[in-house]
């Protein structure tokens, strides 16, 4: 059904922090390897060992520039799908492939009956999903359902495979309708979004503003003074000595 | 938006067949068009031929045509599936007055005439919708965008009508009908593309909001995801219109023009050469159709591109 279900109230998503992100593409990576083989799989390569490589990634790393002059900053911006909670990539699917789950938010698509119209891409206004023009049908974040409940897994890796791999723990995983996980409480914390609020889809996933660079010191400490043993030349050395007589 | 070809032909194709299919259903009860069942029979035959070319031209665009049946079943929140179930059912009546215009049964030809024609308009707007219902697409999301799919059905669909009358040797009436379609599709273009170059709402999403780092200042791409192309770009990405964008619309400009007095004249002249005027001007417009579906698309900007390149 491509209507939207009722919410179980559990809304499983990520929550980015643009502060710490180092723009080290590790989770689109992990994340292409683990869904090589994982729910969507197979992730096509058109000519992957020659000019015009292209493939299916379900997460693209962007990097920006905000603001001017001291106050600007680089930012990188890792960009997948936000799991909306109204999203129009579900509604508009004729075929009832798109779908959002009602246990926990997760956006999914029954790649057994897509058809590959491309009509969810374009109501996308995130570009989270992507035609894979091998199997003619759409691929998209799974948010790695096929490791968030794996039992055959250790416990401490039933997280996205985005996640587990983020060398400075940039990306966290929870659930954003429960006020009282961490997720949540990161969130109210650092004053966590959403993007393109004004499209109206209440994306699940929330984005960590960068801090504000830090205000220079009003009081800087003086200048410490060379001691004798900073001076190697015996000249100054005896210079210093004679002067500060 | 890339103007897939498929759909380009298909939205054209279609349009002008369901246009046909409608005059012909409400013109014929109301006594204005040749009263012979032959032809009535040859419109029939020439706009489902228009539809079910477009229909299947359609298909061409899926990824998995195979599976398309399934698009029937979400009509509940899908105008695509809409779209479809419409289109569908429109050929039953039809299929229905068709044989009972062979059957010479006319009061049955009429009533399934004019529920062909619900049904071609019914189609035709769920084709609008699934434009006109995309947010994502500013240029779509328009409130004329829905009703100029019915009028440009219609324009294309009049215009039709009249070259088969002027072939049957009575045009006047679907002519006439044409040329003020001809100066509503006219004016209604023109507005629409005065809407769009107008400066962007300040609602627009913009860079900043897609990233929510407006609060640091103003925000442009520094690195891009990836060097190569991928599907978004290709499928969202099109620019190649907005370089060529004053020259496409004076060519569809032209064409809604052109078949003005090529109409007047078929009309004036009347006889074979009438007729053949009048073909002309059909082909016109479905020319001119074509080159307004292209720029519809090409000129189409998605907000994915925010991220690409910054602008939408
Ligand atoms: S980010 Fe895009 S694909 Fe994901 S749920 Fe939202 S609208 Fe759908
Ligand atoms: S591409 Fe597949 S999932 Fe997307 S709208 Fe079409 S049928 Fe549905």
């Amino acid at each position: 059904m491509t209507e939207i279900p009722p919410s179980s109230g559990k809304k499983l998503g990520l929550v980015i922090d643009l502060d710490t992100c180092v723009g080290c593409q590790a989770c689109a990576t992990n994340c292409k390897q683990w869904n090589a083989g994982g729910h969507l799989a197979p992730l096509p390569d058109m000519k992957p060992y020659s000019a015009g490589a292209e493939g299916v990634w379900f997460n693209r790393v962007h990097s920006y520039e905000a603001g001017e002059g001291a106050e600007g900053r680089t930012v990188h911006f890792p960009r997948s799908c936000l799991h909306c909670e109204t999203p129009a990539c579900v509604t508009v699917c004729p075929t009832g492939a798109s779908y959002k789950r009602a246990e926990d938010g997760i956006v999914l698509v029954n790649t057994d009956t897509c058809i590959g119209c491309g009509l969810c891409a374009w109501a996308c206004p995130y570009g989270a999903r992507e035609l894979d023009e091998d199997e003619g049908v759409m691929k998209k974040c799974t948010l790695c359902v096929d490791r968030i409940y794996n039992e055959t897994i250790p416990e401490a890796q039933r997280k996205p495979a985005c996640v587990i791999t983020c060398p400075v723990g940039a990306r966290h995983f929870g659930d954003l309708g429960d006020p009282g996980s961490d997720v949540s409480q990161l969130v109210a914390a650092r004053g966590g979004f959403d993007l393109m609020p004004e499209m109206g889809y209440a994306p699940t996933n929330k984005y960590l503003p960068p801090r504000r660079p830090m205000a220079p010191n009003p009081n800087p400490p003086a200048e410490a003074e060379p001691t004798p043993l900073d001076l190697k030349n015996p000249l100054l050395r005896w210079l210093d000595r004679a002067l500060s007589r | 938006m890339n103007p897939a070809p498929s759909i380009v032909f298909f939205t054209t194709a279609s349009g002008a067949g369901y246009g046909l299919l409608f005059w012909l259903g409400v013109l014929r009860p109301l006594r204005l068009l040749p009263a012979s069942p032959s032809f009535a029979l040859l419109a029939l035959a020439i706009a489902l031929l228009l539809i079910t070319a477009g229909l299947a031209s359609s298909l061409l665009h899926l990824g998995r045509p195979e599976r398309a049946w399934r698009a029937l079943s979400q009509w509940r929140s899908s105008w695509l599936s809409r779209e479809g179930v419409a289109a569908i059912a429109t050929y039953v009546p039809a299929g229905i007055m068709g044989l009972a215009l062979l059957a010479d049964r006319p009061g049955l030809a009429t009533v399934a005439g004019m529920a062909a024609a619900i049904g071609a308009a019914v189609t035709v707007w769920c084709t609008g919708m699934i434009y006109a219902s995309l947010k994502t697409v500013r240029q779509w999301h328009h409130p004329s965008v829905a009703p100029g799919y019915l009028l440009f059905a219609g324009f294309t669909g009049a215009m039709l009508l009249a070259a088969i009358g002027a072939l049957a040797g009575r045009p006047v009436v679907p002519a006439m009908l044409s040329i003020l379609l001809a100066i509503g599709a006219l004016a209604a273009k023109r507005s629409y593309w005065k809407a769009m170059d107008a400066p962007k709402p300040a609602a627009a999403p913009t860079l900043e909001s897609a990233t929510g780092l407006g609060f640091i200042g103003r925000t442009r791409p520094l690195d891009p995801p990836h060097t190569e192309q991928n599907w978004l770009l290709r499928e969202m990405g099109f620019r190649l219109a907005r370089k060529h964008r004053e020259k496409l619309r004076n060519l569809v400009i032209l064409g809604f023009v052109a078949t003005i007095p090529l109409a007047l004249l078929a009309m004036i002249i009347g006889g074979p050469f009438g007729a053949l005027l009048m073909v002309l001007a059909a082909l016109a417009a479905l020319a001119a159709m074509l080159a307004e579906r292209w720029l519809m698309f090409a000129e189409a900007t998605h907000t994915v591109t925010l991220y690409y390149n910054g602008e939408s």
